[in-house]
């Protein structure tokens, strides 16, 4: 018995080191017909990976302090234009953190798409994509208390309009969004707890989320463009046909995976960090000045699907304010994707075998989204809200007309093996 | 059938309207383009200009003295020409008024700190850069205004206009156009000490110098990136070959 196999001996038989690298890794089969679809997965972690790392970084130099300098500068706002001038290298670590908060939602959306495309949510997935739902969730959450730590006026203002939303709760609503503040108005109490849920309550969350997304994941085994159980055709050994293990077939070819995103997302970073005004806005270049609100307060790109769905609530209902079933329907947009499992009902899961009524309800279901997403970077005009409601309407119908279509939709028989090449 | 296939063609003609209508953009007025540049000489020029004349109200509290040596001056040349007598090289860019002073002077804006104005004026209607080019070209005289200045496209301007020694004194013909909006021409109605041809380089220097004093390592930042692109490249197609060997035995 060589050394190496000696300690590793000693290891497994005080930690599952082994068997833990054989489940999830040497041992873990993969279909084999995993298409483009099936890399924003890998890399959703990767850039989890690179925010966490990149903020630690941040953390060490920014201030969270809204008090002004001698130059009526923000601590905040100037300890941020020192890291991206005077901290060596501190320009790339900011730039990597602001951009990899959009790169984060593009590939999450992206790999949530897939999932709706072959029906990775259906049984036994449901709770892989009740997980995932929950760290959409938290991304949310995360990417919103972030936004205020610039302390630019974009975060300070747009911070102020999505507070304000919690006070349209009746009864508790004014207190609540007392709480959150820990202040009546947006300031110095708001930006450091702001602070200490994004670098420490959120990312601990998130985290155990990934972690459980993960374990359910490998529990039940992947879904794959064709949408057939891969567990139902084994070998003698009991391994499945059409799978392969994990390691190394799919980590080396999520490396070009890998390889090809990094080119992207540096591409942006090193070319146009400011992602065109919708990555870093060009407002958030000014300083946060409450006595000076914005003529028109954008969110950044990834809110405006929700936002949108959220200003095109514009009817007082039940003597309540259209505001709060404005966010009772941002609310609902985002919750009820976690309900697709059940509202599903077609025999086939993959997009391949569904019918003609699921592919036109998808495409317009996109369409909509994008829509929404683009009138929610423009200020209201009574055209676009009427646009907005209608792709707000066609949003919740996507999902709640579909017991009823997918059940009708007239499907193609799925293949007994995987389909590939 | 027929009231069917009437109803498809006016929902139709309907989503083909909508566009225009939903996503129409208001006009606003026009910016000139800046022509910048990445001239040591010029972005000196500019940095003196800065320094000596905007630093009077403005501060760049961002910037450090001595961080110029990037675009050409030695610290001699700076203690020299642009340190005020109780600063040091290694300072920051502040200057002695302070905010709360200015914003009772000033009428109740104090004089906004400079470093990134040319990152915050980016807008649909051009880059920040054009807009302090085209807002430092479009003073004219206003006798309504308490500084007796006013501007084209900051109407309202609180900052007078400082440099009307220089370019001389533009008159405003106002023009009411039939669809109720309004045009405004200016009129060089008493020449300055530089000709409009002077002036304009004169202000093309102090805006490349605010566009470099936006970014500084923005010029750094892009050269490396060819050299990431370069590797990334080559690892792309490294990663590619490395995953069809391992996949040959898969079928």
């Amino acid at each position: 018995m060589t050394t190496k196999q000696g300690l590793l001996n000693w290891i497994d038989e005080r930690f599952p080191l082994t068997s833990t690298i054989r489940e999830h890794l040497t041992e873990y089969y993969a279909p084999k017909n995993f298409n483009f679809w099936y890399y924003f997965g890998s890399l959703a972690l990767l850039v989890l990976v690179i925010q966490i790392v990149t903020g630690i970084f941040l953390v060490m130099h920014y201030k969270p302090d809204a008090s002004l300098t001698q130059s009526g500068v923000p601590v905040a706002f100037a300890s941020v234009e020192y890291i991206m001038r005077e901290v060596p290298g501190g320009w790339f670590i900011r730039y990597m953190h602001s951009t990899g908060a959009s790169a984060f939602f593009i590939v999450v959306y992206l790999h949530m798409f897939r999932g709706l495309l072959y029906g990775s949510y259906r049984t036994p997935r449901e709770l892989v994509w009740i997980f995932g739902v929950l760290i959409f969730l938290a991304l949310m959450a995360e990417a919103f208390m972030g936004y205020l730590l610039p302390w630019g006026q974009m975060s300070y203002w747009g911070a102020q309009v999505i507070i304000n939303l919690f006070s349209a709760i009746p009864v508790i609503g004014p207190d609540l969004s007392t709480v959150i503040r820990g202040d009546f108005v947006v300031s110095d109490a708001t930006l450091n707890r702001f602070f200490s849920l994004h670098v420490i309550a959120v990312p601990l969350v998130l985290l155990l989320l990934v972690a459980a997304h993960i374990i359910a994941l490998h529990e039940v085994g992947s879904n794959n463009p064709d949408g057939i159980e891969i567990k139902k055709k084994k070998d003698a050994n009991g391994r499945p046909l059409d799978g392969i293990p994990f390691h190394p077939y799919y980590t080396v070819k999520d490396i070009v995976g890998v390889a090809g995103f990094l080119i992207v997302f540096f591409a942006v970073l090193f070319f146009a960090p400011e992602g065109g005004g919708y990555f870093l806005e060009y407002n958030n270049f000014i300083p946060a000045n409450p006595m000076v609100t914005p003529p028109h307060i954008a969110p950044v790109w990834y809110f405006t699907p929700f936002y949108s769905i959220l200003r095109a609530v514009t009817y007082p209902l039940f003597g309540i304010d259209a505001k709060f079933w404005g966010v009772v329907a941002m609310g609902a947009a985002v919750i009820i994707i976690a309900f697709l499992p059940w509202l599903d009902r077609a025999p086939v899961k993959s997009i391949r075998y569904k019918g003609p009524i699921y592919k036109t309800a998808l495409t317009i279901f996109v369409i909509a989204f994008l829509i929404l997403g683009y009138l929610g970077v423009l200020p209201p005009t009574p055209a676009r809200t009427l646009v907005s409601q209608i792709c707000a309407v066609i949003y919740f119908a996507f999902f709640l007309l579909m017991p009823w279509y997918s059940k009708i939709d007239p499907c193609k028989p799925e293949p007994e093996r995987v389909t590939w090449k | 059938m027929k009231n069917l296939i009437v109803h498809a063609k006016r929902l139709l003609a309907a989503a083909l309207i909508a566009p225009a209508l939903v996503f129409a953009s208001a006009e606003g007025p026009q910016l000139d383009k800046a022509p910048l540049s990445k001239d040591p000489e010029s972005l000196k020029r500019g940095a003196t200009i800065f320094v000596t004349t905007c630093m009077a109200c403005h501060s760049a509290s961002f910037m450090r003295y001595n961080k110029l040596t990037e675009i050409g001056f030695t610290e001699d040349e700076i203690k020299e020409k642009l340190l005020p007598p109780d600063k040091k090289v290694g300072d920051l860019m502040t200057i002695a008024m302070r905010p709360q002073d200015a914003k009772k002077w000033f009428g109740g804006v104090a004089p906004p700190d400079l470093t990134l104005e040319t990152r915050q004026r980016n807008s649909e209607l051009g880059s920040g850069a054009d807009w302090v080019y085209t807002y430092l070209r479009s003073f004219y005289r206003d006798p309504t205004r308490p500084t007796g200045w006013n501007n084209v496209i900051f109407p309202g301007a609180g900052m007078p206009h400082v440099f009307w020694e220089l370019q001389g004194e533009q008159t405003a013909k106002i023009t009411k156009n039939p669809d109720g909006t309004q045009s405004i021409e200016l009129v060089l109605s008493k020449p300055g000490t530089m000709s409009p041809q002077e002036y304009d380089k004169m202000v093309a220097d102090l805006v490349s110098f605010m566009q470099w004093m936006g970014e500084p390592i923005a010029e750094k930042r892009k050269s490396i990136g060819i050299w990431v692109m370069i590797y990334l490249a080559v690892f792309f197609a490294l990663a590619y070959a490395l995953k069809k060997a391992y996949w040959k035995d898969v079928h």
